[in-house]
């Protein structure tokens, strides 16, 4: 099953190769990864999105606290949480497909961030799903380039 | 007080109480060395080769229960330790390596003996920093002697460039170290240890399992009040031996590949297993699927990634052995008809595990054969400094046969390399130990495969007086991976006959060391005797039975109770083509 963890660590020079060194060397899987720094300019945030079975990710959330630089470890998949990713997609534009990229683009509450007489940049935020969803929409048209960010989540807050 | 990093680095190794390091020196720390050159508290003790330092560290820190320090140069200096570091972390031996880095200006550019210290060791140390300001060095010595020492030991890297070995800072030794990332569980959960407590009331069939966590943490004595107490019969891993007497009634001897049939037959029907600072590797545990099929397991261990990594663990306890041991032992104790009536509840038990143990004892046959069995000169060393030495051994047929042969009583008596298995280790590990213990007699056991890998060091044990006793188990092969073939490649001897050795006496003498050799049986005693009895370092050769297997043997892959006993009635016909029994037992590399 797909986990989603937040590792809050020291801003050091070489922690995330620690992190990414230990996933490769016990042969754990990441599928994204996205490092960010946190208001305290001493943390950062890393946001891995594994999978494997129950033990596996007992182990690699073990594994992880046990990095000396390593704050904080959250399986957020355990809780009620919201997760995002974001990508943009260059797509072949001619004027027959311009005002269905621009339909597709407000259904999905995608902006446009770039125009070219040939190609449009849609800039895309959701869950996985909805990302999906928009590429697959927009493939009859052609798409030239997606570039997509790795996953982040937050917990929800209880009421 | 502003110091140089150098003076700094001698200045915190003193505060950290380092008497003694190990290493080569070389470009970048040379500054390093000219410190320590000229001042008398730490001592170096110049190797031959980095790999040697590495182990001398090792056998420091295991022989003594503090980091052992090695300080090796950039580049080749390094790299050439990276063996002794994988060994340490995979055998939790507290260890604080000091490498040498080019400037800071350089790094990156492939500089002269330039190597990424950080990136090669980062898999194979608990913890590394490159020191980037000298401003730093104190507190970053401070936390890596800190690491090293608390939670589940293991080798520390600190890589300093050598600017920062001759730049000044304002000197400052911190009294704490607070990492905010490192706080390991020493006190056990209280809720799981009752509940441990209520399953060992329960167990019909209980084992208690200790492994070398139970001697970083030095819980002999608590192991032992624990197995008294509940009269559980006992078995240790290799690097778990001295944690409890070997003689003692309640011990079973080693478990596993190479344990003894009384322990592995008790871990195969065990309702119980207590596993004390033990991890579950491989070589214990044989065939997982069907690993003590009907045992519930309380897993004792301050490493959280120990517990549930290759066995489910019903009742795990995160903490250090001897704390969560003695409050275990609090709460039995307090228990209701406790412990007189766990005398009687065990009695059924007990008497299964010695019908096990007379039924399969190790055993050798010497009597009316003309070579010498290794078990042999194994068990005659054992009687001859029975609980006095100190027994580092390589790895190998030896290591086992010393494993299962030399029944330690005291914790940190018993060195080897257990995780990583390095041929290479035994030698100058001890070495170290015999460095942090010049009085007590330190014996290596280690045959002529391994020794052959780090045999530069006889210069060390020569120039600084180290009175090592070298038992060298000489049958010309790589006798475990003989004995593998013998067994699994239908005695192919695949590059694992050495065809020849040196000749060991000549070259102890070249060392400058007493040299002795013993051909046979007849004279394994008194060589032994001899060797004992000589002041300094001895090298002592023996000619063994080349053919010798070590068992009980559980093949890999198997389980507990598929031990093999004994050489199987095959090996009878596929050892034809290879040399003859006895043929060649002494053959020496011609002049």
């Amino acid at each position: 099953m797909e986990h989603i963890i937040s590792v809050l660590v020291e801003n050091k020079a070489g922690v995330l190769a620690r992190v990414a060194g230990l996933f490769s060397a016990r042969n754990y899987n990441i599928e994204s990864l996205s490092v960010a720094p946190t208001p305290d300019s001493t943390i950062s945030m890393i946001t891995i999105v594994t999978s494997g079975e129950e033990l596996i990710i007992e182990q690699i959330m073990k594994q992880l606290n046990k990095v000396i630089e390593v704050l904080k470890v959250v399986d957020l998949t355990e809780e009620d949480h919201i997760d995002r990713e974001t990508a943009l997609i260059k797509i072949g534009a001619k004027q027959s497909h311009r005002d269905e990229a621009i339909r597709i683009a407000q259904i999905f509450r995608a902006h446009i961030v770039d125009s070219t007489p040939q190609t449009y940049t849609l800039e895309v935020s959701g869950d996985s799903d909805k990302i999906q969803a928009v590429i697959n929409l927009l493939k009859p048209m052609g798409i030239k380039e997606i570039v997509r960010t790795g996953r982040i989540a937050i917990a929800r807050e209880s009421a | 007080m502003k110091l140089n990093g150098s003076e700094i680095f001698v200045e915190s190794l003193k505060r950290e109480g380092v008497k003694t390091i190990f290493g080569i020196p070389g470009g970048v720390v040379l500054k390093l060395f000219d410190v320590l050159h000229q001042q008398k508290d730490v001592e170096v003790i110049l190797t031959r080769h980095e790999q040697g330092a590495i182990h001398m560290a090792e056998g420091y820190g295991k022989a003594t229960g503090k980091a052992g320090v090695a300080l090796v140069t950039s580049g080749p200096g390094m790299t050439n330790i990276v063996t002794g570091l994988q060994d340490a972390m995979m055998d939790s031996v507290p260890l604080v390596a000091f490498t040498g880095q080019v400037p800071t200006n350089l790094i990156g550019n492939d500089a002269f003996q330039e190597a990424d210290n950080i990136g090669i060791s980062r898999p194979c140390t608990k913890h590394n920093v490159l020191v980037k300001d000298v401003a730093d060095l104190a507190a970053t010595i401070k936390e890596a002697f800190y690491i090293a020492n608390t939670g589940r030991p293991g080798p520390v890297l600190v890589d300093i460039p050598k600017d920062v070995s001759t730049e000044s800072a304002e000197f400052r030794y911190p009294d704490k170290v607070d990492i905010r990332g490192y706080r390991p569980t020493v006190t056990g959960n209280r809720y799981q240890i009752k509940q441990a407590a209520g399953e060992i009331m329960k167990a019909k069939r209980p084992v208690i399992y200790v492994g070398g966590g139970a001697i970083f943490s030095g819980a002999a004595n608590e192991v032992r009040e624990f197995a008294e107490l509940t009269q559980i019969p006992l078995t240790m891993t290799v690097m778990g031996l001295g944690a409890f007497p070997g003689t003692h009634p309640l011990c079973m001897g080693m478990l596993g590949m190479h344990g003894t049939y009384c322990a592995n037959m008790a871990m195969h029907e065990a309702d119980l297993l207590i596993a004390v600072g033990a991890r579950f590797d491989d070589r214990v545990t044989g065939k997982l699927s069907e690993f003590s099929p009907r045992a519930r397991v309380i897993h004792i261990d301050i490493d959280p990634t120990s517990i549930k990594k290759n066995v489910h663990a019903h009742i795990p306890i995160v903490g250090d052995v001897k704390t969560v041991l003695r409050e275990l032992v609090g709460v039995l104790s307090s228990m209701d008809g406790n412990p007189a009536s766990v005398k009687a509840q065990r009695k059924p038990w007990q008497k299964q595990v010695s019908e096990w143990s007379a039924r399969h004892p190790l055993a050798y046959q010497q009597e009316g054969k003309k070579e010498t069995k290794p078990q042999y000169v194994i068990e005659k060393a054992y009687e001859l400094t029975k609980h006095k030495a100190i027994v580092v051994t390589d790895v190998g047929q030896h290591q086992m046969w010393a494993a299962q042969y030399f029944r330690g009583a005291q914790q940190r008596t018993f060195l080897t390399s257990g995780g990583l298995g390095t041929m290479g280790f035994g030698f100058p590990a001890a070495i170290g130990a015999q460095k942090a213990y010049p009085n007590k007699t330190v014996l290596c056991i280690t045959s002529e495969g391994s020794f052959q890998m780090n045999l530069q060091e006889l210069a060390v044990a020569a120039i600084y007086k180290l009175p090592v006793k070298i038992i060298l188990l000489n049958n010309q092969f790589h006798g475990m991976v003989r004995q593998w073939q013998d067994l699994f490649y239908e005695g192919r001897y695949a590059s694992s006959d050495l065809g020849a050795t040196p000749d060991f006496v000549k070259l102890a003498e070249a060392y400058g060391i007493l040299g002795l050799h013993s051909d046979g049986p007849a004279d394994v005693e008194a060589v032994l005797k001899e060797g004992l009895k000589h002041k300094g370092p001895v090298l002592m050769n023996f000619a063994i039975d080349r053919f010798e297997n070590c068992y009980p043997m559980i093949p890999a892959g198997g389980a507990h109770h598929e031990m093999v006993l004994e050489d199987p009635p095959h090996m009878k016909t596929t050892r034809k083509g290879a040399r003859k029994k006895g043929e060649d037992a002494d053959a020496v590399l011609p002049a």
